[in-house]
């Protein structure tokens, strides 16, 4: 077994509705992230390409390969990484079986999505065709989950819809701060509450979109990291986990099992706790999604984490940042990109390179969801001691 | 036309069946909910709808109480007035949404007829 696993680089592309496709937004993020890191092409031993539906969206299969050539990596080995939405928690979980194995010296992850050039309806049901038969024949989507299960959790825990629109208030406030964000505009929670039903009691605004975008991050042992730089982060705890594919059979619609059990894997393998953890990006791809990951990750009470919403506890200058970045729900949500975007998030942070939306950490999470909860991954971080 | 649940050797059921239960047991029997009367355990109405369904598409998580175990089931309702802790009982619904509209294939092995819920 090798040393501990260092995040040695990263990049992102401007999220949002792009002219490029697939295989140039995954070239723009993986050759901006070996850029930064100061890393040659024949450096790289392992490429991992998280992205959940290519094939689906543009008829565009093999994109591992492609950008492999496209890199100028050939021969590294290449795989592509499919866990639905948490595809890119899926690839930062891979790169660390690389590297930890000592399979790899140097493994690039590169995760992306092109959906904006389908309507929303047609990205709707690519999404929902990863629900079980039983479901999908009543035209169920990941949003009507979202509904379903933020009707019960107000209705539980006595908890405010404002403090919903909070959610999303906050996100896109952070969003402004981050120029590869889709939506740079703030709201209020008038215009959220205000805002077209989607799924009932949630509205438009607590939606992600639909986007168009990549990330990257640049993995390799911290031993070979020390001979390109100081600035790397230190993965120090990765954890994954599945709940049921048919989303009615758990017990407690209100619990995210599959964020339990992979947050505990991952804080067990840092030897952490959450109150270490400084920093969080949490996947928002609904805003009960947010509180629902706070309580799961242990980050609040179950029934809870409205309250530390409502009183400023997640925002930039609270007491625990959740989403700086401006979350899926700010930033965006191309599938296979938004895990490796939360990386880079916490990497950005805790090398101090997240400008104006900089906190003080030297802990972060990632956790990203595929379906309703139904495979998720978790990542912990921490700055080079 | 029948909603068939799965009673496993432990004893637990499942709607969906599967092939063994959340702990790995065998299928035992199915048991028909068609027939039942379950609960209202939350409810929404969906105006976002992929091609091929309704909208709005109000949507239901039910729990039947089935001797003493219970087992839930998602679905559409016959009426968008539905209230959490309403009973409701499933109605056979020839075609859920339109075959083939959608990302699956009309004649590949997704079943589009089944059960909504209406209330009693």
């Amino acid at each position: 077994m090798s040393d501990s696993v260092a995040v040695l680089g990263g990049s992102m592309t401007k999220f949002g509705q792009r002219d490029a496709w697939i295989c140039e937004l995954l070239a723009e993020a993986g050759s901006a992230c070996l850029a930064d890191a100061g890393v040659p092409p024949d450096a790289v031993d392992h490429l991992y390409v998280s992205n959940m539906a290519s094939g689906e969206f543009e008829g565009q299969t093999g994109v591992m390969n492609a950008l492999a050539h496209d890199l100028g990596l050939v021969p590294a080995y290449s795989q592509r990484v499919d866990q639905t939405s948490a595809s890119g928690g899926a690839g930062i979980y891979a790169a660390w079986q690389s590297i930890k194995s000592g399979a790899s010296d140097m493994t690039l992850l590169v995760g992306g999505e092109k959906m904006t050039h389908r309507s929303t309806a047609e990205s709707t049901d690519v999404i929902a065709s990863i629900t079980h038969p039983a479901e999908y024949k009543h035209g169920v989507t990941l949003p009507s989950f979202a509904g379903l299960t933020a009707r019960l959790y107000l209705e539980q825990f006595d908890a405010p819809r404002e403090s919903l629109a909070e959610v999303a208030v906050k996100n896109h406030e952070n969003g402004v701060r981050n120029e590869n964000a889709q939506f740079r505009t703030e709201i209020t929670v008038e215009e959220a509450l205000d805002s077209p039903i989607v799924a009932d009691p949630l509205r438009l605004y607590d939606f992600c979109p639909v986007t168009d975008g990549s990330a990257a991050l640049l993995f390799c042992p911290v031993a070979v990291a020390e001979e390109y730089t100081d600035d790397y982060a230190v993965l120090s705890g990765v954890g994954g986990a599945t709940d049921t594919h048919v989303v009615h059979e758990r017990d407690d619609p209100t619990t995210m099992n599959a964020v339990v059990d992979s947050s505990d894997r991952a804080f067990e393998m840092a030897g952490l706790e959450p109150d270490d953890i400084d920093v969080a990006e949490l996947h928002d791809m609904f805003t009960i999604l947010e509180f629902l990951q706070m309580e799961a990750v242990g980050f609040a009470e179950q029934g809870r984490a409205w309250e530390q919403a409502m009183d400023g506890w997640t925002r930039l200058d609270g007491d625990l940042p959740i989403n700086p970045s401006g979350g899926l729900k700010s930033k965006g949500h191309p599938l296979g990109a938004s895990g490796v975007a939360q990386g880079y998030e916490i990497y950005e942070q805790l090398v101090g390179e997240a400008g104006d939306r900089q906190v003080s950490a030297d802990a972060g999470l990632a956790c990203n969801v595929g379906g309703f909860g139904n495979c998720v991954t978790t990542a912990i971080m921490e700055a080079r001691q | 036309m029948t909603m068939d649940a799965y009673r496993y050797e432990d004893g637990s059921i499942s709607y969906p069946g599967h092939p063994r239960s959340r702990d790995g047991a065998e299928p035992a029997e199915t048991i028909d909910l068609s027939e039942c009367t379950g609960e209202v355990i939350t409810w929404t109405t969906s105006t976002a709808t992929p091609p091929g369904v309704r909208t709005p598409n109000t949507l239901a998580i039910v729990e039947f109480d089935v001797d003493g175990e219970t087992v839930r089931a998602l679905g559409g309702t016959t009426t968008d007035d539905v209230e959490i802790g309403q009973t409701v009982t499933p109605v056979y619904v020839e075609e859920l949404r339109e075959a083939g509209v959608g990302i699956k294939p009309a004649d590949g092995p997704q079943e589009w007829d089944g059960y909504r819920f209406e209330p009693v």
